[in-house]
């Protein structure tokens, strides 16, 4: 039987020969750049956003500003966009059967969509990272970063907390991603389980303003877009990273244990 | 557990019940090396449905199915080892070429599946077209490339859905030729069809399905022998003939034939050759004009249909009567 990188391999190179992967990646490059270019031709800068009112003290602090804005729905439509279609598109075309009776296994094949669907949703978050940096570094200059408790890191300091911060991040992204592939495999569906993955996220964000519901925050997935933060004051909080760990985990463990059972099980009609 | 001896493709008891519509009902299959097995049956009938349990793509609701003695329930992948085919159309990925889809599933293979790409592409002339998309792909194109699929396993059964389906004359008789060609180099080949002449031409053994279970199972030769056959007349003077037939011995069965409806008094009947002839002294003899006597064999696909089609009795020695059949 192949080993699971030779799988995993032709995943990504399936990944690699649609146009949808480059309509995510596309926007995870061009979000920075359309912000950076406003700066430029633009006087002001966004006051009610934490790190925004820095933006033009240093190109430090715009990764920062769009990692909060990419939390709402920019990064969950990114990662749902493939992570929902994965499964779903070898049903659309028939494929499931075509790949099933070949010599390697099903599980083994979940396993390289799970992988390759999470590799996708990090070079997407990385690719919007390093854009975002030089972007801001062209715009507004290399130049130390006040941090969320108003005291000031050296830019060497700031890129390795931003390093870190996107590695964070990636945590309630992977719990997207995971979410997503359930209803991949799920609906059959890619475009349900974009959509369905995109208005789970937009809906656990809702019942943090609702009242009454305010004490369920902590335990929200979409709450732990917020977790990088902690990295960005000192000293370093590292409490709500911890939590958005074990809260991902919560989220993402059950979504692919069900999407595995459910991939292993099921019976493929279709094609 | 693999089984040097045990036969490629083993079925017992197969069910696969949707809700309250039983697409198999109970099918008992043996393939044994070296045949080409038809499994013969009009749409509808569980065709596919046997296959995709066979190839462990969906779960019998009871029963089991192996494969030289795996069942690709319990082993996966390593059941399928020495197996190819597919059922219904071959499906590829679209925004693939044509090779890059093999490649790819070579790589799945692994086996040295990916040498016999070449020579896989070669066998159905796709050579030239594999560098393009699967997308832009005719129905034949990828029903060639489906086979050049299955050639990369290098494989010692073949399970082919309709193989010729939807392909033009020279694609199916292509088609036929390359099972043909398998066969005599020692593959076992086990295809559906809805076509009984493809049958005939191609397989040894088969299996006729109606309504998902088995109404006949056994050699084309013995099937060939049930086909029987009658005789028709037609005369100058249709009522004389009757009477004059109906006296003479050795015919019986007399009846109205139906299948000439420009002839509305031409008879059916059965008798052997010396009595035929005997009764075309008795009708000259009675001053009846002859415009024609002709032995009618029934065709297989005659058969077929009998079995097939609706108030077609199950014969007496058809697998399905001693089996219980959940339905």
């Amino acid at each position: 039987m192949p080993a699971l990188r030779i799988v995993y391999a032709w995943e990504l190179r399936k990944l690699l020969a649609q146009k949808r992967t480059y309509l995510g990646l596309g926007a995870a490059v061009l979000v920075p750049l359309v912000f950076a270019g406003a700066l430029l031709v633009q006087n002001g800068q966004p006051n009610d956003v934490a790190f925004g009112r820095y933006v033009r003290q240093s190109g430090l602090a715009i990764p920062p500003v769009l990692l909060i804005f990419g939390s709402i729905w920019l990064f969950p439509l990114i990662a749902s966009l493939v992570a929902g279609d994965i499964v779903a598109a070898e049903d659309h075309n028939g494929t499931l059967k075509t790949i099933l009776t070949r010599s390697t296994d099903r599980s083994r094949i979940f396993v390289a969509k799970v992988l390759a669907a999470a590799t996708y949703a990090f070079v997407a978050l990385t690719a919007m990272g390093v854009v975002a940096l030089l972007a801001g570094i062209a715009v507004s200059g290399l130049h130390p970063l006040v941090t969320l408790s108003g005291t000031t890191v050296s830019s060497a300091k700031g890129i390795e907390l931003i390093a870190a911060s996107l590695l964070v991040y990636m945590m309630p992204l992977l719990g997207i991603v995971a979410i997503a592939l359930l209803l991949s495999v799920l609906t059959h569906n890619s475009a349900a389980a974009v959509v369905g993955a995109l208005m789970i996220s937009l809906i656990l964000q809702l019942v943090t303003i609702l009242p009454g519901l305010g004490s369920l925050q902590p335990y929200l997935l979409t709450t732990q877009f917020n977790a990088w933060q902690g990295f960005l004051r000192t000293p370093v909080d590292y409490a709500p990273v911890v939590r958005a760990a074990w809260v991902c985990a919560l989220y993402a463990v059950p979504a692919l244990a069900v999407a595995f059972s459910s991939f292993m099980r099921r019976d493929v009609t279709g094609g | 557990m693999s089984d040097a001896g045990a036969p490629p493709v083993q079925a017992r008891g197969l069910v696969k019940q949707y809700d309250d519509v039983t697409a198999v009902a109970g099918v008992d299959l043996t393939v044994e090396r070296g045949d080409v097995y038809g499994y013969l049956g009009p749409n509808g009938a569980g065709k596919t449905t046997v296959l995709r349990m066979l190839l462990g793509l969906i779960r019998p609701t009871s029963g089991e199915a192996r494969l030289f003695g795996r069942d690709p329930l319990v082993e996966g992948a390593r059941a399928l080892d020495g197996v190819a085919g597919f059922v219904e159309a071959p499906r590829f990925y679209p925004y693939l070429s044509g090779r890059k889809n093999l490649e790819m599933l070579a790589a799945l293979d692994g086996h040295g599946a990916a040498g016999r790409i070449d020579a896989a592409l070669d066998i159905v002339e796709m050579a030239d077209r594999q560098k393009h998309r699967v997308g832009g792909y005719s129905h034949g194109m990828r029903q060639r490339l489906g086979v050049a699929a299955a050639l990369l396993r290098d494989p010692k059964l073949l399970l082919l859905d309709e193989p010729a389906t939807g392909l033009d004359p020279a694609g199916m008789r292509d088609m036929r030729a390359l099972v043909a060609r398998l066969s005599s180099e020692g593959t076992t080949v086990l295809l559906s069809s809805h076509l009984m002449p493809e049958v005939e031409e191609l397989c040894n053994r088969v299996a006729i399905v109606r309504t998902g279970r088995i109404v006949y199972e056994g050699d084309i030769t013995s099937l060939r022998a049930r086909a029987g056959s009658h005789w028709r007349l037609r005369t100058t003077e249709d009522e004389r003939a009757r009477r004059v037939v109906e006296a003479q011995r050795g015919i019986t069965a007399v009846a109205h034939d139906p299948d000439t409806p420009s002839a509305p008094g031409a008879l059916r009947f059965e008798g052997e050759e010396a009595a035929v002839g005997e009764l075309s002294i008795a009708l000259v003899e009675a001053g009846l004009g002859l415009l024609e006597l002709t032995p009618v064999r029934a065709t297989l696909e005659d058969v077929f249909f009998t079995l097939t089609e609706d108030g077609a009795a199950v014969p007496p020695s058809s697998p399905a009567d001693s089996d219980a059949v959940a339905a």
